[in-house]
């Protein structure tokens, strides 16, 4: 099984290696980058090229490791002991099965995302150290152990919130998606909108790479958004000749709410190009 | 195979760990990678550096490596004004140096802008030019009780007011553990227990209740988690003459960061003004106005600010008397600002107490905080955090 990047997706040379050395080795990748990099997307077309399934775990700050395996479900049991019910006398009618169980008992090749894992509580990486790596657990209620047969491809995504541990970091593979260059953005770009005009593109692609270099931008547009703004100015049927103006530093570029997500950098903004055509 | 490469990234201080390194192996044996040094380059990357701010540190040991290439030289070197080298360093006696008039600050500054005019050339070592060595009020390196500092490194006298250069600050490094654990032992008294959030636990007091009212039909009574909900913001003073405690610093910081789940910290330079910054490296591009931290962050937060308050009594009472810009109210002010936000607030201070008396900046800056300047050792800070608790 080899990934090679897919139709929708660019991936480049150094992050299909990192996937394909996680695939061969059987060891968890670790993906981090900016927001809006494609991390989660990247687990989606892993999945989807190598014709397998994709099992998500969302973390949240409230979750647990143990969740991802299975959860005894006592309130219920409970609840069915004071109805009466026949089901009550069996334990294992109320373990309810995690991401990780389910992926184990496939049998065949699958994908498994832990997305976000610096969202949970800082133990939680160390919980799962044991269960990642020998890809089994043990349930204390029934007194079984479930093993993975064949091991899944795992892929965690990082928003780097918070340190990882490092015996967690040890067991991993590790890449960080950095910031596309032109080169790799135009071939996103052409990736999501085949027929694009190119005039309009390459418009769009300065006035964006230009945004990215105001300094002390709160929050630099990323890939996801500029995708956004293209999609909004195909819709909106924004001539390329709008995006150029006669100088591009004095006009606000139209539907930039699309790019600026943080009302400091609209204000920001805003200030630079009233100061740059004051000083024309 | 390989295990001179491996042997030099760890003494490039690059944290690779020998379970890594067979994992290279392994995927090496396994053709994961294809005959070229791209391939090879991209493999071991994501084999032994696990974290992107060590990308930079393993390209330069990588290329040393394999391609002999020397070390960039001048990475650091900060080549000052050819006339303000260090060229020597005048040993005055106590006489001499209490026979230096102290000029007053207005008059300094015009001095200083007469003499910026009328010197063309290198100098050392007289007593009336900017130059470096010297007892002449400008220039650096020198002595005199009230000088202005222009590039180079300060010397041990410290009594210049304004650094008129753009010094590289090295962002606090947390990772440091060794020695950490008492801090966050001492740290740990600082916490406020609450129930926020998600209902995920059993409330076993509430449920016996509810069921006892409910006739002895089950009452599932559920409750939020216990969390350890104190905010805390950090300032740090940087640079200068904190540079001698950076270790503690880092340490403090280190430890902070993991025990606290609420905790923002800031950094300044000697005294708090208008602003501050979050990274040390973009500190002049990247600034946040003390009045958005102010509103920002309530007052429930509580403040530490760590710094050695040794600077020179106009840094606090003059407006423009902070050395790196002209501040339009001064340092005084703003502090007195940040205490009515946050009444809750302590200063740790790392040169030891006995020192205290001897320096006039450190009693205003006591004075302002109203006596809760704390010594930055363990039972100075149980002392601060028993005062933050109150």
């Amino acid at each position: 099984m080899r990934f090679e990047g897919t139709d929708t997706y660019v991936a480049t040379p150094d992050l299909m290696l990192a996937v394909n050395a996680a695939i061969t080795l059987q060891r968890p990748l670790l993906i981090k980058g900016e927001p809006g990099t494609g991390k989660t997307m990247l687990a989606e077309e892993v999945a989807g090229a190598l014709g397998v399934p994709l099992l998500q775990w969302h973390i949240k700050s409230t979750t647990k490791a143990q969740q991802g395996l299975y959860e005894y479900d006592a309130v219920s049991r409970l609840r069915d002991s004071q109805l009466g019910d026949e089901k009550v006398k069996d334990i294992s009618n109320y373990i309810v099965k995690g991401v990780l169980w389910q992926a184990f008992e496939q049998g065949k090749p699958s994908v498994i995302l832990i997305d976000e894992v610096d969202k949970a509580d800082i133990e939680f990486p160390n919980d799962l150290l044991r269960e990642l790596d020998r890809m089994e657990f043990h349930v204390y209620e029934t007194r079984q152990t479930v093993r993975a047969a064949v091991r899944p491809i795992v892929i965690i995504t990082s928003n780097n919130e918070k340190e990882l541990p490092d015996a967690f970091l040890r067991r991993c593979f590790f890449h960080y998606i950095k910031f596309p260059d032109k080169d790799t953005m135009g071939r996103i770009v052409d990736v999501h909108f085949p027929n694009l005009k190119k005039d309009l593109l390459r418009e769009a692609m300065e006035v964006f790479f230009e945004l990215r270099e105001v300094p002390g931008m709160k929050k630099k547009p990323s890939t996801s958004e500029l995708i956004d703004w293209l999609k909004l100015l195909v819709a909106e049927d924004i001539p390329p000749e709008a995006l150029r103006s006669k100088d591009r530093k004095t006009v606000v570029p139209p539907l930039a709410g699309a790019l600026l997500k943080n009302e400091q950098d609209v204000h920001l903004f805003e200030r630079l190009v009233f100061m740059a055509k004051h000083n024309r | 195979m390989l295990i001179d490469f491996f042997l030099h990234l760890k003494a490039k201080k690059l944290p690779v760990s020998t379970r890594e390194f067979l994992t290279l192996l392994e995927a090496l044996k396994e053709h994961v990678a294809e005959n070229s040094i791209d391939d090879f380059y991209f493999l071991a990357r994501t084999c032994l550096v696990k974290d992107e701010t060590h990308y930079d540190k393993f390209d330069q040991a990588f290329g040393e490596y394999f391609k002999g290439v020397t070390q960039i030289p001048g990475l650091d070197a900060d080549i000052p004004e050819e006339w303000l080298k260090m060229m020597m360093k005048k040993h005055l006696t106590p006489e001499e140096k209490a026979k230096l008039e102290k000029l007053g600050w207005d008059k300094l500054m015009e001095e200083f802008k007469k003499r910026l005019a009328e010197q063309k050339e290198r100098h050392a070592g007289g007593s009336k030019w900017i130059g470096t060595g010297g007892s002449s009020p400008f220039g650096h390196g020198g002595y005199h009780p009230e000088g202005i500092r222009i590039g180079g490194e300060s010397t041990g006298n410290r009594t210049a007011i304004k650094v008129w250069e753009n010094r590289e600050y090295r962002n606090l490094d947390d990772t440091v553990e060794l020695g950490t654990r008492n801090i966050k032992i001492a740290l740990r008294r600082l916490r406020r227990f609450a129930r926020e959030g998600a209902e995920d636990e059993l409330d076993m007091d509430g449920t016996i209740a509810g069921t006892a009212r409910n006739a002895g039909w089950l009452d599932i009574k559920m409750r939020p988690e216990r969390h350890n909900k104190v905010k805390v913001l950090l300032f740090l003073d940087i640079g200068g003459s904190m540079d001698d405690h950076i270790k503690v610093c880092e340490e403090l910081f280190s430890a902070a960061k993991s025990e606290f789940k609420h905790l923002e910290y800031f950094y300044f330079h000697n005294c708090i003004y208008d602003y501050v910054w979050k990274d040390n490296r973009r500190r002049h591009g990247e600034r946040f106005p003390l009045w958005d931290v102010m509103h920002k962050y309530g007052e429930d937060y509580k403040v530490v600010v760590v710094g050695d308050a040794t600077m020179s009594p106009y840094e606090i009472l003059q407006p423009g008397g902070s050395v790196e810009y002209s501040n339009e109210e001064a340092g005084a002010v703003w502090l007195q600002r940040m205490l009515d936000t946050w009444p809750r607030a302590v200063w740790l201070n790392p040169e030891p107490e006995r020192l205290w008396d001897y320096r006039h900046s450190i009693e205003l800056i006591r004075t302002i905080f109203n006596s809760r300047m704390f010594p930055l050792t363990l039972a100075g800070l149980e002392r601060a955090m028993r005062e933050l608790n109150k």
